[in-house]
């Protein structure tokens, strides 16, 4: 594997490795008083970030830092991109400064996708660390990293994933790699906040979030962008919260055994209650634990695993 | 100028083949010793063809195009008459611009360039333009458009409509309710959803259309619809010609063969407006096409430079290049499947367009008498298109490295050779 820039397309046994390591990575850092592994050292990581992100890009760097590489950060402020410097350029600049891997967080989808076109002929990896409304893969292997740990293998598994499906990377990626693990999708949100064509996903799609929680294994809420609730996408946050958020009542309708995910930031409130995210149900500081061993798992198979995949 | 003999022509690949002559600009009767003789091989005569969407970009854009090498392309394309849209910068909404670009038309005299008006001041759509002005300028101009941008307040596209009526002109709607495709970036189905890519809803063009015909057909306007991409626009264009709407539509070569299964890519070569559609509508439009529903064949050439495609996809303009492989696409996907013969394809590509902008000496037939427009087609010689070889300054093709069939062996304007075998006749 060269790039990960989405997970349409990552087969089983690959997702299966990167877990399987992200455990192992896991394991070897526990109890550990310096957390810090040889195994990228003299590589070089660059982070390049088109938008703003806390826990993604701090998790991409600690990652690279744990296995001791070279981490740089670049942000579009602050860089040549202020100046008007494109894509392009600032990807081959990166490469030819010596990147042996660029993480790209942006706006646009499709950019990783570029980005990996671009840096065709060189051995530059590119990681989508979220493209625009398209993938964000990393958050994907994070949480199914997280169910994985909470409820062991996901096969035949149920997951609804609530909410803001239509603009959400993290609910595409999350489609194709619970999927792919064997766990049975189903999203919930208004029609208006579903993609056209969401009847050809390998999904179940429900608009009564209150219908299927006594069903599932794990909720995973998404959060509801500022800039929807203005956008006519539902009259109201008010009724949205009414109608789609994850309460104490709803809470209750959930298995005891079954999970709550939320990729973060979270709107307290609004999409999730403050009592539901602090809930021992909630795995929201598990899945941002877990984001840092998939990522060092996902540098390893990119830049430390090469040979056994060539 | 020396008489010109096309020896061993068939007219729109009828019969056998006929040497034809051709003095002072116009087809004339019997032979002559002193013509330059260009050797037909049983080559298909037609009509030059008439592109009633081309964007030359000058002024404004000329790293991209400008009226020279854009004439060039549409003289090896098989072109006589382009109509260069009013989307430049400054934009052509009043008489000095379409003035200057007729004139650098004239000027290159390779290919009659006929320019478009703008609608409205500065394509806003606002305020109309200067539409009588335009029209008894020295550019003449019969067709109006504010291609770009949708002419999209119904009050506005209603008086245009009506004030069209005294000049004896046309007004072009690019249609796309806006409102309907703030940020859209390809069609909206399965592939975009897939790909985040915000859709542009079928929906934005055909409720427009709708609206448009009605609008004609009460006002009793002429109305042509750019780029119809979608099967619900012909199906409304159906309806509002069965009921006696003056409305005529043209199609690009590229809706006519390529899909919104290109989008996987993420390489905006792909993108232009309208969005590159489902299976389903290219099949619909190439029936319409064929049964007159779609009157004509227009490019919307849109050359672009290398770094406003060499980009991520929503930072990238849409539009690709059309002039140099109409022809080809046109064959590939309406002759070789038998829905047009020849004189189909002079139908469409020349006769229709000719009558929708209101030209008198294009698109005339194949007699005696008529002006020398002409093309001729090898309908069996293939090429390979190569973005960096076509004429124009642009590269951006999205048929790099296709095949196509049926070559332009020479083009005739009014008697004079400008393209000959693949290349401009100086």
């Amino acid at each position: 594997m060269k790039h990960l820039l989405s997970t349409d397309g990552l087969d089983r046994d690959q997702a299966l490795a990167i877990l399987d390591t992200a455990d192992r990575l896991k394991q070897a850092l526990l109890g550990r008083e310096v957390r810090k592994l040889p195994t990228l050292r003299g590589r070089t990581v660059i982070t390049m970030f088109y938008e703003n992100s806390t826990r993604t890009r701090v998790s991409f760097e600690i990652a690279g830092k744990w296995m001791s590489a070279d981490v740089i950060n670049v942000s579009s402020s602050g860089s040549s991109v202020s100046k008007g410097e494109s894509l392009r350029d600032t990807a081959l600049t990166l490469q030819a400064a010596g990147a042996d891997c660029v993480i790209v967080r942006h706006p646009a989808s499709g950019a990783a996708h570029r980005l990996a076109g671009w840096l065709k002929h060189t051995s530059t990896s590119v990681v989508n660390a979220g493209d625009g409304m398209h993938e964000h893969p990393t958050q994907a292997l994070l949480d199914a990293a997280t169910l994985r740990d909470r409820l062991g293998s996901l096969d035949g598994r149920r997951v609804a994933i609530v909410g803001d499906v239509l603009h959400s990377r993290v609910a595409r990626s999350n489609v194709h790699l619970l999927t792919t693990l064997g766990a049975e999708v189903t999203l919930v949100a208004p029609p208006t906040l579903l993609p056209v064509g969401v009847e050809k996903w390998p999904v179940a799609v429900s608009h009564e979030i209150d219908a299927e929680l006594a069903s599932q294994d794990a909720v995973m809420m998404l959060r509801v962008q500022a800039e929807r609730m203005t956008g006519g996408f539902f009259p109201s946050s008010r009724e949205y919260s009414i109608a789609y958020g994850l309460n104490e009542r709803r809470l209750k309708l959930l298995p005891e055994h079954a999970v709550v995910l939320h990729p973060g930031p979270m709107l307290r409130g609004m999409e999730i209650a403050s009592v539901v995210a602090d809930s021992p149900q909630a795995a929201i500081t598990e899945q941002v634990r877990n984001g840092v061993h998939v990522r060092m798992a996902v540098l390893y198979h990119l830049l430390a695993h090469e040979e056994e995949n060539a | 100028m020396k008489p010109l003999l096309l020896k061993g022509v068939r007219p729109y690949g009828e019969g056998e083949p006929i040497d034809l002559l051709i003095r002072d600009g116009v087809i004339a009767e019997g032979a002559d010793d002193d013509a330059e003789i260009i050797e037909g091989n049983g080559a298909v005569l037609l009509p030059g063809f008439v592109d009633l969407h081309t964007h030359l970009r000058e002024p404004g854009r000329e790293d991209t195009e400008t009226i020279e090498t854009g004439s060039r392309a549409a003289a090896l394309g098989g072109y006589t008459a382009v109509f260069a849209m009013a989307n430049t910068d400054p934009v052509a909404d009043n008489a000095v611009i379409v003035e200057h670009v007729a004139r650098r038309g004239r000027e290159v005299g390779l290919v009659d360039v006929h320019p478009v008006g703008a609608v409205t001041v500065g394509l806003k759509g606002e305020k109309l333009a200067e539409l009588g002005t335009m029209a008894k300028s020295k550019a003449n101009v019969r067709v109006f458009s504010d291609d770009g941008h949708c002419v999209h307040d119904p009050l506005i596209m209603r008086r245009a409509l009506e004030y069209s009526k005294a000049l004896g002109a046309v007004i072009a709607q690019h249609a796309e309710e806006p409102k309907l495709t703030v940020g859209a970036q390809a069609h909206e189905g399965e592939n975009a959803s897939r790909l985040g890519l915000q859709g542009w809803p079928a929906a934005a063009e055909e409720s427009i259309v709708a609206r448009d015909c009605i609008l004609a057909k009460q006002v009793d306007a002429k109305l042509h619809v750019c780029h119809v991409s979608t099967t619900g626009t012909a199906d409304v264009l159906k309806w509002a010609k069965a009921r006696g709407t003056k409305v005529s539509a043209e199609v690009t070569p590229h809706h006519l063969i390529l899909t919104d299964d290109r989008l996987s890519t993420y390489d905006p070569v792909n993108k232009v407006n309208p969005p590159l559609r489902t299976q389903d509508d290219v099949d619909a439009l190439r029936r319409a096409l064929a049964d007159g529903t779609i009157d004509c064949v227009a490019t919307d050439h849109a050359p672009h430079a290398v770094q406003d495609k060499d980009c991520e996809w929503s930072a990238a303009r849409p539009g690709m290049l059309g002039l140099q492989t109409a022809l080809g696409i046109v064959v590939e996907t309406m002759v070789k499947t038998g829905l047009l013969d020849w004189r189909g394809v002079a139908r469409v590509m020349s006769e229709k367009p000719a009558e929708i902008a209101g030209l008198t000496d294009q698109g005339r037939p194949i007699a005696v008498g008529e002006p020398a427009n002409l093309v001729l087609v090898d309908p069996d010689a293939t090429w390979t298109v190569t973005g960096a070889e076509l004429a124009s300054i642009a590269g951006n093709t999205p048929f790099e490295g296709m095949e196509l069939t049926g070559a332009v062996t020479a083009t005739v304007l009014r008697g004079r050779v400008t393209a000959l075998a693949g290349r401009i006749a100086e």
